[in-house]
Formats: structure tokens, C-alpha cells, sequence
């Protein structure tokens, strides 16, 4: 057993860490978060692109870098602790990874290496309504070339140029592949918990569209899509938790009350160990998880679920008690706990909501 | 024991329901929508106008003494009546610190000439008051207060800075606690003032919060003159006055505060459950989450009751009444969270014209985490509860007989901006002070 990353993708994450120190952090998303007018950084999605990340695992004949599902977890993990406000998970852990699952060769050919390069900027639609979707409520329609209904809420899909969307094709659902630059594509911009992401409610009328994958097989290769997301997605919200933590720790450290530093205290000192606590459950978790990915293993569903599921509970936690400890000044604008404490929410929401994922598991 | 009403206080409550409907909307009515989008000017001053309407038929200081005004009744009957106005959009916030915490110190502090000039006119609703303890490096431990007050002639004047005053830029008069002798332990220096908020040298700026608004304020005093017929209590007494204060607060601010178990049960029964089967309020998981909820809310009334109870006969609220502060937060924040996450990916949307019931529960998301901090830190009333209830040994004071102002040199490591420029200025108050 050897349950740890290799020396290389060790160096790639001290590289990808000095990386958005420098080109990403607070600063950055604080940019998207006081404009309304804009919903990601274009500049750090341009350095990212450049660094070949958002082909980080698609291959090198679409025009990515090769790497594996591992190198994508490393990077998973900074950019989460980034916060970084780019649609890096849209386009790279769903979009590509529903082509790459699904897509036939021209499909792979037309758009990977635009992802890969950062032309081209994916999402993927299932919602419709609040609550988990079933194959049952999903009331998009495709039929066969066009499609017509209204997904919301999709994240990054004000800014998208294609979704992969969870549609009803006869009795069956399946995914189909949509450029959202028609004229039968309408978006209207969403308020949303983060506004550091953007989020956008799409109709669709008579769109024109194609299938990505074999007709009825949506639901199986959507729920595919998502056991995939979830490890990436466990990787950045490892990566945000561990922020907090060490937010908490330096503050604690720093911060005097009763003439002590406020760390001195148990009450803080078990708060700051029980964040830790969770998030080396949650990381053991996404390593199985990334394990599982990178394998093609046949526990991925168990192994995505679980990741989910810890992480999500790790950032919640890690978010909210980050906040506490840094007393009032959590709770103002200009101090940035609540960057992530909104980053959590969304993480823990756009593959659907923990309790679905722990029914699963 | 009898939960049920007596004849007398069923009369009161008949009557007190009766003042309310002839006078509020109800919840959830189109009007309380309307009211929502009130500037808060108009807020203010339609808690101006209703709160004078309460004075006028008697529902204002329930129990405070009639030569205050009031009408000397026990306190159950103020319970009775905040049973009821919480069924009604009523705009009572704006005097909830200032007749709640403020007026009753000045009452029990003060002089009959200072009673006569502020008690009266706070009940009818003409002035407003604010309360300014916490300052930048003195939050948990708001005896750490480092604004100052120097004696001159017959005047005090006043230089620092105070953060998270509720209301301040709507407010008349606060009561303001400061350091007015740094050659003594810091519980032993400080004093309690009456100011007025409109005075030149008071600035109060608006806090951007974290959860997007800005109803908290920032008040800075550039030498700013008070009285000394001001002054609540002796010289150096001031810990003691804001005690009485702050039990008050914590008895205040652990009231209702946002969506509960009936809020996120009506959403659960319109909602899918997790595994696609049926409603959320069939999943198992769910209902014993509820049950939870159900049982510590009311089990958080039902306590707030005793304490009544005690009070109606004459005994004094103890530490005891902490455990609303502790309880409430975390079960709104628990709830809310619930609730979002039960939406699915749908609850990220933050939006009232597009979120389940208005998107109560996302406001109530990023509101919760304030709650937790304001009016005393879940942490310090735990202390309380271990210390003052439960009689455990209290911590170790490392600035159990320090001067004041040698203990407060290790607070000038602060780590944030805000932080830094209080203790700027407190090395210069020190140098000051010399």
C-alpha cells in the first residue's frame, strides 16, 4: 500500500501553491465578489490556461497535458484553497469529464482542446428545482436535435459558452451537448450565496443540440459525472478547510484577550483541534476517493460519496468556526472568513447536496 | 405549576392581541412584505410612532415601576405581550436595546432629575438609545476598554473608539463605558456615561458585515464632552453598572431570531427527500432532526418561563438565563443549513423572489454566525455556565492585580489593520497618560 502522493505531484502542488499565491488569493476574489458586473477573474483563468491546467488530465492528442487524476486533485486542492473565482470546476471536472466519459471521437476532437486551452469555458445543467433531482423529475426535453425546458440553477453557466445538460429523451433521459451562444438560449444572471461564481438560470427553446452518449444512458453517465466531480470537488474543499485552519491558528496565535492570546485558551485550542480533526478525515477520504478516479476503480461510487460527504462537513465546520474564533472581525466584510464560509456552501451544493450523497454511500 | 393563562393574564393577553391587531399587520401578510422595503428612515420612524401607541395603551415598561411610567406588573405579563407582538410585523427593534438594556441602568443608576429628563421619553418612543461596550480590542473582554473619559472641571471628555453599536446612527443618547483611572486593574477603572449621540466629536460609521448588510456601526469619539451629572454610578464603578447591562443583553439578544422547526417542516413537506423517494418530511433521517429541533426549542421557552417565574418573585435573573445565547445560534445556524442543503444544488440560489420561503433560510445562513459572536461569544457564556452556575474553578487571570495599562501593552499585538490602529492609539493614550 502506498497511500500517499507521488515526489512529482508533491512539487506540482508546492509549484501550483507559489503559483496562486501570487497570482490568485484573497485579493483576486475579493475582485469578483465587490463587481456585479462580473463573475469570474479573467486574468488568473488566462494564467491557468497557460499553465496547462485546465488540461491537466485531458490527453495530449486533444491538446492537454496528459497528467493524471491525481495531478488534478493536487491542483483541485490550491485552487480550493485559493478560492479561486474561476469556473475551473465546471469546465474541467464536468464539462471535460462528461466528454471524456461520453463523447465520441469528433465530440472529443471539437472541444477538449479548447477547454484544455481555455477557448472554451463548460458547464454542466442538471438542476430544475430545489431538491435532489430523480430521473423522474427532470423535465428538460431533447428530441433527438433540439432541446426545450429550464435548468437552474447552473453554475458558471453566465459564462459558459457550452453545457452538458440532464434531459428526458423519450422515456429514458439523456445528456446532451449544447452551445449556449443560439438564439434559442436565454440566461438570466442568479443571486446567489457566493457570488464569487457566477450562476445562471438557462432556457432552452428548441435549442438545437446534440447527444453525448447513447440515448437513455443520461442518468447512468450523469450520476458518473458526479462521482468524479466529487472527489475534485473533495480536493478543493480539503484545500479551503485547511485555509480556515490555518487562518484560525495564525489569528489564535495573534489575538489577545484577558491578556492572553485567545489560542492559550482550551475552549479555542479543542475548536482549532476538531477542525483539524475533520479535515484529516476528510482528506484520508478524497486520497481513497482520488485513488478510486484515478483507477477507474470499481468503489469510485462508494469512494466519491464518502469524500463528499466528509468534505463537505469538514468545510461547513471549518468555515463557520473560523469565523468564531476570529470573534467579531469574522463577521465584518473586510476580513475574509466568509469568502470561505460562502465558497463551502456552494462547494457542498454543486454535486448536489450532502444528504443525497450520504444516502448513497 | 400551570402553564395556562390566570384570568388576569388571559384578560391581558385578549387585550394585548386586540392593541396589536388594531395597530400591526400580521406575519406573512402583503403589507409586512411591503414594510420590508421601508429605508431606514422610514423604519424608524414607524417604530416611533407605534412605539408611542404602545406607551399610550399601557404596553410599554409592563414592568417597570409606575412613577417610571410603567404599569408595575410581573413579568410574565412582558412575556405575554412578546407572545403576541412576535405574531405581528411589529416595528419594535429600534427600541429593543435602548428600553431592554439602556433606560433600565439609567433607572437603576441615576438620579430622580436625570430619570425625569430621559425615562419618559424613551417609553413614548420620541428618543432612541444605543449601547457602546465593545471596541476593537476589548470584545469578549469588554472590561479590556481602552476608550477613555478625562475629568475636566465639571465635564468629562471622551476619546476612543467603539464597534458593533446596534443602531448608533439612528440613536439619541448611548450609554458609553470608559476608561477613566489605567493605574488600576482594569475591572477597578472604568466608568459608565450617559452620551449624547448627536454631540459634536461623535462619528459613526456603518459596518460593512460579513453576511452583506449594515446594520451594526463602528463610533468613534474625537473629545467629546459629557457632564458629570452624566455619569451612572461612582468613578470606577463602571464594571459593576455594565454587568446589570449585559445580563439584560444576553437575556434580550437569545430571543427569536429567524426561521424554526414550524419554517423548515413547512419546507420539508413540499421538498423531494434524499434518496428521490417521497417528501423530506417522510425521510427518517429528517423527522429525527426535527424532533431534535422540536424538543430544544421549546425546551429553550419552557426555560425562559422558569426564569420568569423566578423573576415574578422577585428573585434575579441568574448566569443561568445564558443558555438561550448558546442554544439559539447554532440551531438557527443548524437549521438554515439544514434547509439550504435539503434544496440540492437549487440552495445556492439567494434570492427572494426565486428561493423557498423568501429565502428566510439563506439570511438566516449568513446572519447565524453573528449571532453567535454578539452579545457574548458562545465560548465566553460557556465559561459563565461553568464558572458562575456550575461553580468550577475560574481560569487563570494573568492580569489579576496589573495596572490596566501594563496589562493592556501585550494587547498591542493585534493581528488585523483595525486592530493595529487601536493599539496605535493606545500607545499614544499610555504616552498620554505617561
Amino acid at each position: 500500500m502506498n497511500f500517499d502522493f507521488s515526489d512529482d505531484q508533491k512539487s506540482l502542488k508546492d509549484e501550483a501553491r507559489k503559483f496562486l499565491t501570487d497570482k490568485a488569493g484573497a485579493k483576486v476574489t475579493r475582485g469578483v465578489l465587490n463587481d456585479a458586473a462580473i463573475s469570474y477573474d479573467q486574468s488568473l483563468w488566462k494564467a491557468v490556461a497557460e499553465m496547462g491546467w485546465l488540461g491537466a488530465a485531458i490527453p495530449e492528442e486533444h491538446g492537454g497535458l496528459g497528467l493524471g487524476r491525481l495531478e488534478l486533485c493536487v491542483l483541485a486542492e490550491e485552487l480550493g484553497r485559493a478560492v479561486a473565482p474561476i469556473p475551473f470546476s465546471s469546465s474541467v471536472y464536468f464539462f471535460a469529464e462528461a466528454l471524456m466519459l461520453a463523447g465520441s471521437d469528433a465530440q472529443k476532437a471539437a472541444h477538449l482542446p479548447k477547454v484544455a486551452s481555455g477557448e472554451t469555458i463548460g458547464c454542466f445543467a442538471l438542476s430544475e428545482a430545489p431538491g435532489a433531482p430523480t430521473p423522474a423529475s427532470i423535465q428538460a426535453k431533447f428530441d433527438g436535435a433540439t432541446l426545450n425546458g429550464v435548468k437552474i440553477p447552473v453554475t458558471d453557466g453566465d459564462v459558459a459558452g457550452w453545457a452538458v445538460v440532464v434531459a428526458k429523451e423519450g422515456a429514458g433521459v439523456s445528456l446532451v451537448l449544447v452551445d449556449l451562444n443560439q438564439a434559442g438560449v436565454t440566461r438570466e444572471t442568479l443571486k446567489t450565496l457566493d457570488p464569487t461564481r457566477g450562476h445562471a438560470k438557462l432556457a432552452f427553446k428548441n435549442a438545437k443540440a446534440e447527444r453525448l452518449g447513447a440515448a437513455g444512458q443520461g442518468w447512468e453517465l450523469s450520476e458518473a459525472v458526479l462521482d468524479r466531480a466529487a472527489v475534485l470537488l473533495a480536493f478543493e474543499q480539503v484545500g479551503g478547510s485547511q485555509a480556515c485552519l490555518e487562518m484560525s491558528v495564525d489569528y489564535a496565535k495573534n489575538r489577545y484577550a484577558f491578556s492572553r492570546q485567545i489560542g492559550s485558551f482550551q475552549a479555542i485550542k479543542h475548536k482549532l483541534a476538531d477542525m483539524y480533526v475533520a479535515i484529516e478525515v476528510a482528506r484520508s477520504n478524497a486520497y481513497y476517493g482520488a485513488w478510486a478516479l484515478s483507477t477507474e476503480a470499481a468503489e469510485l461510487p462508494f469512494a466519491a460519496a464518502a469524500s463528499r460527504a466528509a468534505a463537505s462537513d469538514a468545510y461547513y465546520l471549518c468555515a463557520k468556526e473560523n469565523i468564531q474564533t476570529h470573534g467579531g472581525m469574522g463577521f465584518t466584510w473586510e476580513v475574509d472568513c466568509h469568502l470561505f464560509y460562502r465558497r463551502a456552501k456552494l462547494l457542498a451544493l454543486q454535486a448536489g447536496g450532502p444528504a443525497a450523497w450520504k444516502e448513497n454511500s | 405549576m400551570d402553564f395556562n393563562d390566570t384570568p388576569e393574564e388571559a384578560k391581558f393577553r385578549a387585550d394585548a392581541r386586540a392593541f396589536l391587531a388594531a395597530n400591526c399587520s400580521p406575519k406573512g401578510s402583503d403589507k409586512e412584505r411591503l414594510s420590508r422595503r421601508l429605508s431606514t428612515d422610514e423604519y424608524v420612524k414607524a417604530a416611533k410612532a407605534y412605539q408611542k401607541k404602545k406607551a399610550e395603551a399601557g404596553f410599554a415598561g409592563i414592568t417597570w415601576a409606575k412613577e417610571q411610567g410603567g404599569r408595575a406588573l410581573p413579568p410574565i405579563y412582558a412575556v405575554i405581550f412578546n407572545q403576541e407582538e412576535g405574531k405581528f410585523d411589529a416595528p419594535s427593534q429600534p427600541f429593543a436595546i435602548g428600553l431592554g438594556m439602556c433606560v433600565p441602568t439609567v433607572i437603576a443608576f441615576s438620579d430622580d432629575a436625570t430619570k425625569e429628563r430621559y425615562v419618559a421619553k424613551a417609553l413614548r418612543g420620541d428618543e432612541i438609545w444605543c449601547q457602546l461596550f465593545s471596541e476593537p480590542g476589548a470584545g469578549s473582554d469588554v472590561a479590556a476598554s481602552k476608550t477613555k473619559a478625562v475629568r475636566d472641571g465639571d465635564d468629562w471628555v471622551i476619546n476612543g473608539q467603539k464597534v458593533w453599536t446596534t443602531g448608533a446612527q439612528f440613536s439619541d443618547f448611548g450609554i458609553v463605558l470608559v476608561r477613566t483611572n489605567p493605574d488600576v486593574e482594569k475591572h477597578k477603572g472604568l466608568t459608565m456615561f450617559i452620551v449624547d449621540m448627536k454631540a459634536p466629536g461623535v462619528d459613526v460609521r456603518p459596518i460593512h458585515q460579513a453576511s452583506g448588510g449594515r446594520e451594526f456601526n463602528e463610533v468613534y469619539f474625537t473629545d467629546v464632552r459629557v457632564s458629570d451629572k452624566a455619569r451612572l454610578g461612582e468613578p470606577g464603578m463602571g464594571w459593576n453598572v455594565a454587568l446589570v447591562t449585559l445580563m439584560n443583553e444576553r437575556l434580550a439578544v437569545g430571543g427569536s431570531t429567524g426561521p424554526d422547526y414550524a419554517e423548515i417542516f413547512e419546507l420539508a413537506r413540499n421538498m423531494p427527500g434524499p434518496s428521490g423517494q417521497g417528501t423530506l418530511a417522510q425521510d427518517e433521517a429528517f423527522r429525527q432532526k426535527l424532533a431534535d429541533w422540536i424538543v430544544k426549542a421549546e425546551g429553550y421557552k419552557l426555560s425562559k418561563f422558569r426564569t420568569m417565574t423566578a423573576l415574578s418573585r422577585g428573585q434575579t435573573p441568574g448566569p443561568e438565563s445564558s443558555i438561550g445565547k448558546v442554544i439559539n445560534a447554532n440551531h438557527l445556524m443548524d437549521i438554515c443549513n439544514t434547509a439550504i442543503e435539503s434544496m440540492d444544488h437549487y440552495g445556492i440560489i439567494n434570492d427572494g423572489e426565486l428561493a423557498p420561503m423568501e429565502a428566510a433560510f439563506h439570511q438566516g445562513y449568513m446572519w447565524a454566525p453573528g449571532l453567535r459572536i454578539a452579545g457574548g461569544t458562545d465560548e465566553i457564556l460557556k465559561n459563565i455556565i461553568a464558572e458562575r452556575v456550575l461553580g468550577l474553578p475560574q481560569d487563570v487571570r494573568v492580569d489579576k492585580g496589573v495596572a490596566f495599562k501594563r496589562s493592556a501593552e501585550r494587547a498591542l499585538k493585534c493581528p488585523l489593520r483595525r486592530a493595529a490602529r487601536a493599539g496605535r492609539a493606545l500607545a499614544q493614550a499610555m504616552a498620554d497618560v505617561g
